[in-house]
C-alpha cells in the first residue's frame, strides 16, 4: 500500500490529523513548560489522569470522550493541588512530592481499571487502551474535540504571548509590572494538563509527558528565539504525530502512542547531536579548535619571547626545542603557523636541524595575544568584605 | 473616602514592617524614610534581609504588619513611577531571547495587556541600551553575554521604565571594575536627573564613596540617614557585630576617611 492509498483511508487520515492536533498544542505548550522547569508535571499529570479515566467511564458508562476528559481533567487538577500542599505543608521537596503524587494516582487508577474489568459490561475493553494509547479507536467526533482545544491553546497563547514571555523569563519582574502573575502561570499549568488530557487517547497516560517535553527540547538546540522554538516545537510535534501514525498504519500491529514517542524521541536525539551551536557534535569540534587554536598561540608567544630575552626580534628558533619544551609533537602547529603567514622556515647552521623564525606579521599576532592575556587577567576584582560571609 | 496620601514628600516610607518566614522574623518592625533625589545604599550583612525588605516594598513578599508609601501612595497606585532591578542570578540566562528583548520587557507594563512593542517601543529599549553601552550587543543572545553585561541589560530594562524611584538589588555583585564604574556613574546621573535610586549593596569598602543616604540593616533598622552621618564605627558595629573584625579590608579605615568628625563642627 503507497502512501497516499494510506492517507486516503479513512481511520488513518483521521489518526493522522488527530496525531497532528496533538503534536502542535503539546510542542507549543510544552515549550513554555521546559522553560519554567516543569518538565515533569506533565508526567504527573497524565499518570494521575487515569483514575478519572476510569471514574469517568464508570460515570457515564460508556466509553465516549468527552465524560473521560472530563475525569481525567479532574483528577488532574487535584494530583497537581495536592502536590502544592505537600511542598508547602511538609519538608518534601519538589521531585519527591511529584513521584509520590505521580504514584498514588496511577495506583487508584490501576486498581480502579482492574475493578472495571471485573465487571462484565464489555464497554470496559477500551480502557486499558489509555495506559499506551489506542489511537485507532478515535472517531471523528474525538477529532472535533482535538481540533478546537488545539485552536483555543493557540489562540490564547498568540493573544498572550508577551504576557507569557516576560512572566516565564522573570516572574517577579513581571509582578512588579503589574500582571497578574499567579493567573498567568495558572493559565500556562492548566493548558499543559489539557494538552496532556487530549494526548491520552493517542500516547497513553505511561509515555505522554514525552510528547510534552521532546519537541521543546530539540527545538531549543536549533533557535536562541523563543517565537522559533515554539514554532519548531509546533512543527517537531506534528511531524512525530504523523510520521508515527503512519508508520504504525504500514507495518499493522504496531501500536502508535509508542511509535509517535519513539519519532518524538529520534527528532530529540538528532537536535542533541547536530544543531549548531549548542548540539554535542559541534560542540567537540568548537573544543578542538579551541585547543589546536590555544596551542598555537602559546607556541607563537614562547617564540616572542624567546626573541625577547635573546634581545633579537629575529631569533632562529629550532623546532626540536619547542617540542621538547611543551612535551609535545608540534610539527603539526608549526606547519599550521607557517600556512597562516606567522613563521617562516629558515636555515642556521646547515649541520642542525630546521630552523624557525617569527614573520612581521608573527610578531604583531603574539603581541596582540599578550595584550589580551594582560588585560583579561588585570585587577579581577578583590572579594569585598560583605561577601566574605557568604 | 479619598485615597489617604501619606507623607507625600518621602520617596520610600515604611512603618512598622515586619516580615517572617515561618516563625523566624526576617525583618522585625522596619520603619525606614529615604527623601527624594538620593543615592541610597541598603547595607547589612548576609541574613539581615535586604533584599527582602526591597521585595516587600514592591509586593512581591507579603508582609505579617506595616505599611509602604512611595511619594505618598500606596505601591500598588505608583506602579508606574517604580522601577525594578533584580538579582542578576534570579533568572534562567539560557533562556531563548535577545538582549533588547529583555529590555522591552521593561514597556510591557506600559503597553499593557495584548498590545504588542512596536517600533516606538523598539526604539526606546535601544536608547536604553545606548545608555549602558550596550547597543552593539542588542541582537545577542543572552547567555552570550558576559555577567557585567547581563547586569547592563538588567539595568537598561529598569532605564526604559523611566521611574522615578528605582530599587536594585546588588546591581554591582559579580562584576567587573570596568563595569562597577559603568554602574555607578549611569547611578549618579539617574540620581542627579532627580530619580531616587535605591540599592542593596555588599561591598562596605565603596558605601561612603558611592552613595549619599544608606540604610544599616539586620533585621532591624540600626541606622538610616546621610551616609556622613550615619557611617560610623558604632554602627558598622551595631549592624555586623564581632563580624565587623574578621572583614578583610577594614571598612573602619573608611569612616576614618570620611570627615565625620569635621563635618558636625562645622
Amino acid at each position: 500500500m503507497d502512501i497516499f492509498a494510506l492517507l486516503n483511508d479513512f481511520t488513518i487520515r483521521n489518526v493522522a490529523l488527530g496525531a497532528m492536533f496533538l503534536g502542535v498544542s503539546s510542542g507549543v505548550l510544552g515549550s513554555f513548560a521546559v522553560l519554567r522547569k516543569q518538565s515533569l508535571l506533565g508526567d504527573m499529570l497524565s499518570h494521575a489522569a487515569l483514575p478519572g479515566i476510569v471514574l469517568g467511564f464508570m460515570v457515564a458508562g460508556t466509553r465516549q470522550l468527552l465524560p473521560l476528559l472530563l475525569g481525567a481533567l479532574i483528577s488532574g487538577t487535584l494530583a497537581a493541588l495536592f502536590m502544592l500542599l505537600l511542598i508547602k505543608r511538609s519538608r518534601l521537596k519538589t521531585d519527591a512530592a511529584l513521584g509520590i503524587v505521580l504514584s498514588f494516582f496511577f495506583a487508584i487508577g490501576i486498581v480502579l481499571l482492574t475493578l472495571v474489568q471485573g465487571n462484565p459490561n464489555a464497554n470496559q475493553a477500551g480502557l486499558t487502551g489509555f495506559l499506551f494509547g489506542q489511537a485507532a479507536s478515535i472517531v471523528p467526533s474525538d477529532l472535533w474535540i482535538l481540533a478546537v482545544v488545539t485552536g483555543f491553546a493557540l489562540v490564547i497563547v498568540t493573544l498572550l504571548w508577551k504576557e507569557f514571555k516576560v512572566v516565564t523569563f522573570d516572574a517577579q519582574f513581571a509582578h512588579t509590572l503589574g500582571f497578574p502573575t499567579g493567573v498567568l502561570e495558572i493559565a500556562l499549568t492548566s493548558m499543559v494538563a489539557l494538552a496532556v488530557v487530549i494526548g491520552l487517547q493517542f500516547v497513553g497516560v505511561i509515555l505522554m509527558a514525552a510528547m510534552i517535553i521532546a519537541p521543546a527540547v530539540a527545538a531549543r538546540q536549533w533557535t536562541e528565539r523563543l517565537e522559533i522554538m515554539v514554532l519548531l516545537a509546533a512543527l517537531f510535534g506534528a511531524l512525530s504525530g504523523v510520521v508515527g501514525a503512519v508508520i504504525s498504519a504500514l507495518a499493522r500491529g504496531l501500536s502508535t502512542g509508542p511509535v509517535i514517542v519513539l519519532c518524538a524521541s529520534l527528532i530529540v536525539l538528532i537536535s542533541l547531536l547536530f544543531a549548531p551551536n549548542r548540539g554535542l557534535l559541534w560542540a567537540a569540534l568548537k573544543q578542538r579548535q579551541h585547543r589546536a587554536s590555544l596551542r598555537s598561540q602559546q607556541i607563537l608567544t614562547s617564540l616572542y619571547k624567546l626573541g625577547e630575552e635573546h634581545n633579537n626580534p629575529a631569533y632562529l628558533t629550532e623546532q626540536g626545542m619547542m617540542s621538547a619544551y611543551f612535551g609535545a609533537d608540534t610539527a603539526r602547529v608549526f606547519k599550521r603557523l607557517e600556512s597562516r603567514g606567522f613563521i617562516s622556515r629558515t636555515v642556521h647552521m646547515p649541520e642542525e636541524g630546521e630552523h624557525w623564525e617569527l614573520t612581521p606579521a608573527g610578531r604583531q599576532e603574539a603581541e596582540r595575544i599578550l595584550q589580551s592575556f594582560e588585560a583579561s587577567s588585570e585587577n579581577p576584582k578583590l572579594e569585598t568584605p560583605g561577601a566574605s560571609y557568604a | 473616602m479619598t485615597p489617604s496620601v501619606h507623607e507625600p514628600n518621602l520617596a520610600l516610607h515604611v512603618e512598622d514592617l515586619t516580615v517572617s518566614y515561618g516563625a523566624k522574623p526576617v525583618l522585625w518592625d522596619i520603619d525606614l524614610d529615604i527623601p527624594p533625589g538620593v543615592l541610597a545604599a541598603i547595607v547589612g550583612p548576609n541574613g539581615a534581609g535586604k533584599s527582602t525588605l526591597i521585595k516587600t516594598v514592591l509586593g512581591l513578599i507579603k508582609p505579617a504588619a506595616g505599611h509602604v508609601y512611595i511619594y505618598g501612595q500606596p505601591y500598588e497606585q505608583q506602579r508606574r513611577i517604580v522601577g525594578y532591578v533584580p538579582q542578576r542570578s534570579s533568572v534562567d540566562w539560557d533562556f531563548p531571547t535577545t538582549a533588547i528583548d529583555v529590555v522591552t520587557m521593561g514597556l510591557y507594563g506600559r503597553l499593557g495587556w495584548l498590545r504588542r512593542p512596536g517600533k516606538a517601543e523598539k526604539k526606546l529599549a535601544e536608547e536604553a541600551l545606548e545608555q549602558v553601552g550596550m547597543l552593539d550587543f542588542a541582537g545577542r543572545q543572552i547567555s552570550q553575554l558576559s555577567g557585567g553585561q547581563q547586569q547592563r541589560v538588567f539595568l537598561a530594562r529598569a532605564l526604559v521604565q523611566n521611574a522615578d524611584i528605582y530599587f536594585m538589588d546588588e546591581p554591582m555583585a559579580g562584576v567587573d571594575a570596568t563595569t562597577e564604574r559603568a554602574i555607578i556613574n549611569l547611578l549618579r546621573r539617574l540620581r542627579d536627573n532627580g530619580k531616587t535610586v535605591i540599592v542593596v549593596h555588599h561591598d562596605l569598602s565603596t558605601v561612603t564613596n558611592y552613595f549619599d543616604w544608606m540604610l544599616f540593616l539586620n533585621v532591624r533598622t540600626i541606622a538610616q540617614g546621610p551616609v556622613k552621618e550615619v557611617y560610623t564605627k558604632d554602627n558598622l558595629r551595631a549592624a555586623y557585630g564581632d563580624m565587623v573584625a574578621l572583614l578583610s579590608q577594614n571598612p573602619l579605615e573608611a569612616v576614618q576617611d570620611a570627615p565625620v568628625q569635621d563635618d558636625i563642627l562645622s
